[in-house]
């Protein structure tokens, strides 16, 4: 008990405290509410997207918060998961009869194409700083976008055929298009659900938790800090950019496998641009750095436009006005003064204690 | 054989000679002073001894290794830790961290026992743990260990990253300016430090500074630089009586 003490004081075991007290008790809240059918089909709808956007803006948050280095582009690694995603269940629909089984397989297929995808962005982008590596992001982070718009997969007795940009090749009798181009991906079974989710939320905070504690963690954080000085220190910066940036581009991918499997129908479209910002926007309004602050960051503000529904046309002008009050509640002297009392708490035991010792 | 042994060091950068035909030798244990005016180009030799800038000519050498064209951290890894003149410490982190990143190379676990808290996991941060509070010891931060690094005061902030840079095993220590900044009361005691640490690390070191008092304390030997060229070596005594060092540092 003591040393749990000790655990919830420190500022590592409070951060992961909070974070899995929140995940747990939403769920228990959630699953309570639709058990007891107090949940409107608008908001059920949203269980699983909501899983997913908090698993995106925690492993955003890994490359912004705790690299520290910009990343606009992060919604083309969800796109390679919800894609591969397909393709995974498609093909072992017949090998796995288990529904919930074949949804892991194919969230561990999406999170490590994802993850190769994090290795080809990053080798050449993590050689830039600052602005320059953002705006390369989101470069990349639409060529993913494009070039799975101009993707044709199918699936026949013969096997997997795949094309770019137009259809090349003819399926055999009794065959089916998983990806067709343009239009994306239709009728696929839906697999995912809330518990589904819940459990992606836990291992993702569990591991990312982890990272962050310990010695690849700190090496992470010390690029972020102090690049040279991390140098220094004989740290190779490089490796340990490549390794959150592709850690991140992974968790990315599952939580794409997640949000894919939740609809019948899935286009690229829906991973542009907008959603990387979307995402990017929880992070930052949940604090750099801070995991807990991105969970209620992420579920707050997915539920909200559809929650501001009934106001109509003033939708996203309360969203948008919103957004900008919790923005100035970021940076208002209310919570600064809140930081500083904190800080000042350290600086005046700092002088009682060298008082005492001299 | 010298521990570190420099031959005519030259850097360029564009049209501007940094340094120029540099040749310095550090013996193993020794403590030696790197001093010079400002603009000198003396933390761009630090800059080249430790990978941040490669030379354009000369050659470094550190117990016969090769040091040119390495990468910073590996160089750290061959055994030369350093500090800075600006401090940079990792300011988010706590003073605590701060050592235990310095130890990253130290106690070492993998990528797998970092994502699930497995295997040596444990043990190895206990180890980091108790080996970072030892190093804290030294400089008397232990009671701050908790705090963010930003959060101290600047006297134990340059402490700090001694501590950190200490915390690498290092066989060569580079100090740059560690006195800056500091009254005369947390000089003497930087001082004292250094010769602890020295002995009790045995560790080589070089340091640049500014500071007479603290340079004729303590050093063994003193390098001068003057416009990227060395101007004249030997012991305290005999470099401060040097006519040509007093001009460099007061003028004509």
């Amino acid at each position: 008990m003591k040393k749990f003490k000790k655990y919830a004081a420190s500022k590592a075991g409070r951060d992961t405290l909070l974070s899995f007290g929140i995940v747990i008790a939403g769920y228990i809240y959630l699953q309570v509410m639709v058990a007891t059918g107090n949940i409107s089909s608008l908001l059920e709808s949203l269980l699983v997207p909501i899983c997913a956007y908090v698993i995106m803006a925690v492993s955003l948050n890994l490359t912004v918060g705790i690299l520290g280095e910009l990343s606009l582009g992060h919604a083309g690694f969800m796109s390679v998961g919800a894609f591969a995603g397909v393709v995974t269940t498609t093909c072992l629909a017949e090998a796995i009869p288990s529904a919930p089984l074949r949804l892991a397989v194919a969230i561990l297929v999406g999170g490590i194409c994802a993850a190769v995808a994090g290795v080809i962005v990053g080798v050449p982008v993590l050689r830039l700083k600052g602005d320059y590596l953002a705006i390369v992001t989101l470069a990349f982070g639409e060529i993913i976008k494009n070039i799975i718009n101009v993707l044709y997969i199918g699936l026949d007795s013969t096997g997997l055929h795949f094309s770019l940009l137009e259809q090349r090749f003819e399926l055999a009798e009794g065959g089916e298009m998983i990806i067709n181009g343009p239009m994306g991906v239709s009728g696929v079974s839906r697999l995912s659900t809330l518990t589904t989710g819940f459990v992606l939320v836990l291992i993702t905070l569990f591991l990312i938790l982890n990272l962050i504690n310990s010695r690849a963690g700190r090496a992470i954080m010390s690029v972020r800090d102090n690049k040279i000085a991390a140098d220094s220190i004989g740290i190779s910066t490089t490796r340990y950019k490549l390794m959150a940036f592709v850690i991140s581009a992974a968790f990315a991918g599952m939580a794409g496998t997640l949000y894919g499997m939740n609809y019948t129908t899935i286009t690229a479209a829906k991973f542009d641009f907008n959603t990387s910002i979307l995402i990017l926007v929880f992070v930052v309004l949940g604090g750099l750095g801070n995991i807990w602050g991105s969970i209620i960051a992420a579920s707050l503000l997915t539920i909200l436009p559809e929650v501001l529904r009934e106001v109509g046309e003033y939708r996203m002008l309360i969203y948008a006005i919103l957004l900008i009050v919790m923005m100035l509640f970021n940076n208002s002297p209310l919570k600064a003064r809140l930081l500083e009392k904190r800080g000042m708490k350290q600086m005046s035991k700092l002088e009682k204690n060298g008082k005492e010792g001299a | 054989m010298a521990m570190l042994e420099v031959t005519s060091l030259g850097i360029s950068f564009g049209g501007l000679r940094a340094v120029d035909e540099l040749s310095m030798k550090i013996e193993e244990g020794g403590l030696v002073g790197l001093i010079g005016p400002n603009g000198a180009g003396k933390t761009t030799v630090f800059n080249m001894l430790t990978g941040v800038y490669r030379p354009t000519d000369g050659g470094i050498r550190l117990d016969g290794q090769n040091l040119i064209g390495k990468k910073p951290h590996d160089i750290c890894k061959m055994g030369v830790a350093r500090t800075f003149q600006n401090i940079r410490l990792f300011s988010k982190l706590t003073v605590l961290d701060n050592v235990k990143t310095g130890l990253h190379n130290e106690i070492t676990y993998s990528l797998a026992e970092s994502l699930f808290h497995v295997g040596s996991y444990r043990k190895k941060e206990r180890a980091m743990n108790e080996r970072a509070m030892e190093l804290l010891g030294v400089f008397g931060l232990e009671s701050v260990a908790d705090y963010q690094a930003a959060n101290l005061p600047y006297g134990k902030q340059r402490k700090l990253e001694i501590a950190r840079a200490l915390a690498t095993n290092p066989k060569l220590l580079l100090l740059d300016e560690p006195a800056a900044g500091m009254n005369p009361n947390e000089t003497a005691e930087l001082m004292e430090t250094i010769e602890v640490v020295r002995k009790r690390f045995g560790v080589t070191v070089l340091l640049i500074e500014h500071d007479m008092k603290l340079v004729s304390g303590i050093c063994e030997y003193l390098y001068v630089l003057n416009f990227g060229r060395l101007l004249a070596e030997g012991t305290p005594g005999e470099v401060l009586k040097n006519p040509e060092v007093v001009t460099a540092y007061l003028g004509e």
